[in-house]
């Protein structure tokens, strides 16, 4: 009997202490399935939405009982939604390269070199960021309207890039402060001209940094409502943010719910192509092992 | 293989802060010279400057008795080891060791051939193909060291490449670096601030304090015959005891009583024209346990009774501390040693006297023992500039 006694202790130890497991584990996913929920419903009621007939849009349920592709089919004999989709797209692309690559290179020289007025700088550009952006549309207004820039892509491609650059500032010299400065070091000693080490060494250490920024830029670019509706007038700029809200129903009587929630549904998914596919190289923890740390 | 020849080298910061001032040292063709001081004295400096990676303000480096001050990192043929091994993270052991040859744009089958040869060498043929983030801390220094040998360059310089490993695997690596070096016979200039490395592994050793060389020499004779206080405490562990001492006809009256010196000693000091106030150095291993000695050996020097504070037996030798009584030896040298050590803010009575005494000795923690010492083996100091009075070439 001595002999069992000693035996059954850590198994039971053991069944206590799995069994506390499955409830930790079973409370966390409850949590994870709530903040799942929470954040998906909207999305799914809009999808919902988009494949419900017209007649069927207030009928409350959750899913549609009669399927129709009719949304979709509306908004893309339109001239108006493909225009808008290809300005949002050309603006989102071109204010994201600029404002990453001026930010890559800003990024460098703050994390790398030593000026003066250094924090100056950082510490302007995180006021630009912080700047409450309803304020500066009027003046924007006034300003593009005088220059000949209002309804236009660059009359957004602008005030973009000014809101973007310090996010891509931030995020990139995060990610630059990272890189070990020996590195460069080595990569000069090994004979490597600047460009060679940055181009073999540093930059492919950085490319999550980049990606990511990129990801956060464009993502930003391409949901700003305030800009596009206060900066574009015609077809001529306007994004599809903007465009969506001066979409029109079939008779005035009739809201165009369908129409909106299939133009969200079709906006939405480049993003999600985007990070899905950029994913794989934003993997924290690249630089792993390049120091003893 | 190369001769590296530091004339009147010289760093001048921005800000006016002198971190190498007109270091004059040549580093013999396949020579392993050591460059050693506590932290900051700009060892490092010295040797981003030999590497190019920091500029010259004044002086001239010369390699194979070229002119090098302008030339960039890349155009002098110089191997670098990394204190933190800057390992490329994201390239295989192969391709790291690979790097330098890929650059000099060589053939596909020699850099295989060289990396398989360097890997033979370092014993990392099986983890060629690894990342380094999956190596252990020595191995992650064996590729750091392959890729500084594939290319077979003109020097190596080595920046602390040790002191990221632990105690045993440093001990390890240390006599494989040694080996190494002998193997290839490249020239090699090896920073650390770590006097064991120092005394074992350089045919020469650079101490340098304040950006100043302070002493250049076999590790043995900088031992035997350190220059200045600086040098007699940095080298040897552990250090050389300190005593402040009165000189009078030949007689040194010290904490530890009065002694004869012998007359090699007393010329020595008369010809350095010694002042009355001196330092006297005192070596661990010259003291010893009375009564393990012969009446001859006794007399040839003197001998103190005190209690015993602490006593660390070693299995091979006992190390004994004692405390002296009256003021503690002071000088800038040996406030900036301290400051090193740490040791600046320990408070103590008196000053710590620490001895080595043969496994046979029968001393005991707490209890009063008659030590010995050899007054032949006794070093004087100036007070007033750290120089060595009892120096010999």
């Amino acid at each position: 009997m001595t002999q069992v006694t000693p035996t059954f202790i850590p198994q039971d130890a053991g069944k206590a202490k799995s069994r506390k497991e499955t409830a930790r584990k079973a409370r966390w996913t409850v949590v994870d399935v709530v903040i799942v929920a929470y954040a998906l419903i909207p999305v799914l009621w809009t999808l919902s939405l988009s494949f419900k007939t017209a007649e069927a849009q207030t009928d409350k349920s959750f899913f549609p009982s009669e399927w129709t592709f009719q949304n979709y089919k509306d908004i893309f004999t339109t001239n108006e939604f493909i225009r808008a989709l290809i300005n949002s797209i050309g603006i989102a692309i071109i204010a994201t390269v600029i404002a990453v690559v001026l930010g890559t290179m800003a990024a460098y020289a703050i994390a790398r070199l030593d000026f003066p007025g250094k924090q100056l700088l950082v510490g302007v550009s995180l006021l630009i960021a912080m700047f409450p952006q309803v304020s500066l549309v009027s003046p924007l207004f006034e300003m593009e309207r005088q220059l000949g820039l209002f309804d236009t892509w660059p009359g957004l491609i602008l005030p973009y890039i000014t809101f973007a650059l310090p996010l891509a500032i931030y995020t990139l010299s995060a990610f630059f402060r990272e890189i070990p400065w020996e590195l460069e070091k080595a990569a000069k000693m090994d004979g490597a001209t600047p460009a060679q080490a940055f181009r073999r060494v540093i930059a492919p250490l950085a490319a999550p940094g980049v990606f990511t920024t990129a990801i956060l830029v464009f993502i930003f670019c391409w949901n700003d409502f305030l800009f596009a509706i206060s900066l574009t007038s015609t077809e001529a700029s306007r994004t599809v943010p903007a465009a969506l809200s001066f979409f029109t129903g079939a008779s005035q009587f009739e809201a165009p719910t369908g129409t909106i929630s299939a133009a969200a549904v079709v906006i939405t998914i480049p993003i999600i192509i985007f990070v899905l596919f950029f994913q794989r190289r934003i993997v924290a923890g690249l630089t792993s092992g390049a120091v003893k740390g | 293989m190369a001769e590296i020849v530091l004339d009147k080298l010289t760093k001048r910061y921005p800000d006016g802060a002198l971190a190498v001032s007109e270091v004059d040292i040549q580093i013999a063709d396949g020579e392993f010279i050591i460059l050693v001081g506590p932290s900051g004295c700009g060892k490092s400096t010295m040797l981003n400057m030999i590497a190019g990676l920091e500029d010259i303000s004044s002086g001239e480096l010369r390699i194979d008795g070229k002119r090098v001050n302008e030339k960039a990192p890349k155009d002098r043929d110089i191997a670098m080891v990394f204190q933190s091994y800057a390992l490329y993270p994201h390239m295989s052991v192969r391709e790291n060791m690979a790097f330098p040859l890929r650059l000099a744009k060589v053939d596909d089958k020699i850099v295989r051939q060289k990396v398989d040869e360097a890997a033979k060498i370092l014993d990392l043929t099986h983890h060629l193909d690894r990342k380094p983030a999956n190596l252990s801390g020595g191995q992650r220094q064996r590729v750091a060291m392959g890729r500084a040998i594939v290319r077979s360059p003109k020097a190596f310089l080595m920046d602390e490449p040790l002191s990221n490993l632990d105690a045993k695997l440093r001990v390890q690596m240390r006599t494989s670096v040694s080996k190494l070096q002998k193997q290839l016979a490249t020239t090699t200039v090896y920073v650390t601030h770590d006097q064991t490395e120092a005394m074992t592994l350089g045919d020469r050793v650079v101490v340098l304090r304040g950006g100043k060389v302070q002493q250049i020499g076999s590790p043995q004779f900088l031992y035997d015959n350190p220059a200045n206080l600086f040098v007699a405490g940095f080298i040897g562990s552990p250090s050389m005891n300190f005593l402040p001492g009165t000189l009078e006809n030949g007689q040194l009256s010290t904490g530890l009583g009065e002694v004869a010196l012998s007359d090699r000693i007393r010329q020595l000091a008369e010809k350095a024209d010694a002042p009355r106030e001196v330092i006297a150095g005192i070596r661990p291993e010259h003291f010893e346990d009375a009564r393990v000695l012969d009446e001859r050996t006794l007399g040839g020097g003197s001998t103190f009774t005190a209690t015993v504070d602490v006593l660390e037996s070693m299995g091979s030798d006992k190390y004994a501390y004692f405390t002296v009584e009256g003021e503690a030896a002071t000088s800038a040298e040996l406030e900036e040693l301290a400051a090193d050590a740490g040791s600046a803010d320990v408070p103590a009575s008196g000053s710590q006297l620490v001895t080595r005494l043969s496994a046979a000795s029968g001393a005991k923690e707490g209890s009063e023992v008659d030590v010995w010492f050899d007054a032949d083996k006794i070093q004087l100091f100036d007070p007033s500039n750290g120089k060595n009075l009892t120096y010999t070439e």
